[in-house]
């Protein structure tokens, strides 16, 4: 499998937008398939940059199954300038891309261990790939988890396929809103507090976490209070990034850079500078 | 009485009671069982009786004339519904329905008070227990007001 970015790395390769998908009123699925030649591999937690020509580049999680080969997925939110013109994209158009990049999620690592997956709004977008891998190799996990919270039911992502997921009887699923009137039969309520109520042990278990960071900080104290260790929780950072091979620094956090030492870092080594301000 | 004991002992938020104090605590409780969209309690109302879940769901609501009720918080197994009878006035905030099939422990506000009152260590524990439930809800509610989810 080759991992390995396109040689020349801040040159964009071309990519055409083929299937676009409105996941909700302000976030689409897209999928871009080389012009020429095959598309890398990709590992679950990886990120492309993403070129809209004459607008900018912005770095865009994929999204999609790695065990689809034609096209990278990703989801995109629209933001600012350059995700709202991607997000504009029609099948058809040709974009540029850079990729993929970085640290991904330990997917491999945790064949053996229970995992738990805590996702919080567009935070479900850069585990779905990790998600997609573990239930295509299921039996080689002990339980399975996956934890979802959103602002309120018209906001959750994936849903056709989190109702999937739910019909599976070796997946545990539990979804949480914010915010719900009187007709939603679901939860209610912050995502960690659903850390709780799942099944796992926490001794053998792998936590892999990606949403806003304040819900990550506080899903690391639910889940350090259940007994995981710091070092077997991961979370997915963010931050500006624009060589995205760990050359400018834009996206430096502490001793780190996310772009090529994260975006997935373990938990034990950031939790001393995660909640201060000036990183 | 010795079953509702048992049952008591086995709910996290009694975990932490001595066992003098959670025969204090049974001879205040009897079981409940409520049908689905069947009400717990109501916004105003005399806090009499608060509850431990055993099995089911509740939504903690707030109504508003013309508008849906909106849901505060979902309690599930292992949570209590209701602080309000702890202090003054011991009236409701919130509406409570049980979303589902909903068999709970009832507790006696009065009658809890009053051993409370009687045994300030059975008290002692009881405020630190609810404080524990309610810091816990505290830092929910401050992370639902974030809106983390929202653009930033």
């Amino acid at each position: 499998m080759n991992l390995a970015p396109h040689p020349d790395a801040f040159v964009p390769q071309l990519y055409r937008a083929g299937r676009v998908i409105r996941e909700l009123h302000d976030t689409v699925t897209l999928e871009f398939a080389p012009l020429s030649g095959p598309r890398p591999a990709f590992e679950p937690g990886q990120f492309n940059m993403l070129t809209v020509f004459g607008v900018g580049e912005a770095a865009i999680s994929i999204s999609g199954d790695p065990s689809e080969e034609t096209a990278f997925v990703h989801t995109v939110r629209e933001v600012g300038a350059v995700s709202r013109a991607i997000a504009k994209l029609e099948a058809g158009a040709v974009a540029g891309l850079r990729g993929p990049y970085g640290k991904g999620w330990p997917v491999a690592a945790a064949e053996g261990s229970d995992v738990v997956i805590v996702a919080g709004g567009l935070g479900l977008a850069p585990l779905r790939p990790a998600i997609y891998r573990i239930l295509a190799n299921r039996s080689r996990y002990g339980r399975v988890s996956i934890l979802f919270g959103s602002r309120n039911p018209a906001d959750l992502l994936y849903r056709h396929e989190l109702e999937q997921w739910r019909q599976r009887l070796d997946v545990e699923i539990a979804v949480t809103v914010d915010h719900a009137d009187a007709s939603w039969r679901g939860n209610v309520g912050v995502v960690p507090a659903l850390i709780r109520r799942a099944a796992f042990d926490p001794h053998d278990t792998v936590a892999m976490v990606c949403g806003p960071e304040v819900m990550m900080r506080y899903t690391a104290r639910g889940l350090l209070d259940a007994g995981v260790a710091g070092e077997r929780i991961y979370f997915s950072m963010e931050r500006n990034m624009k060589c995205a091979i760990g050359l400018c620094g834009h996206c430096q956090f502490g001793p780190d850079f996310i772009c090529k030492d994260g975006p997935v870092l373990r938990y034990d080594k950031i939790s001393g500078i995660f909640a201060v301000r000036e990183i | 009485m010795e079953s509702l004991e048992r049952i008591l002992k086995e709910h996290p938020f009694f975990a932490p009671f001595a066992p003098e104090h959670l025969q204090l605590v049974t001879g205040c409780a009897r079981n409940h069982r409520f049908a689905a969209g069947e009400y717990l309690f109501h916004e105003g109302a005399p806090a009499n009786e608060f509850f431990l879940i055993r099995h089911g769901s509740v939504a903690l609501e707030i109504a508003a004339p013309g508008k849906a009720p909106v849901i505060i918080e979902t309690l599930h197994d292992g949570d209590i519904a209701g602080a309000s009878w702890l202090v003054p006035p011991y009236r409701w905030m919130f509406d409570a329905r049980a979303l589902e099939l909903t068999r709970a422990i009832g507790i006696d506000a009065a009658c809890l008070r009053g051993k409370c009152d009687a045994d300030h260590d059975l008290g002692y524990e009881m405020m630190r227990s609810v404080l524990t439930v309610l810091q816990k809800r505290l830092q929910a509610t401050r992370l639902q007001i974030l809106d983390v989810y929202g653009r930033h």
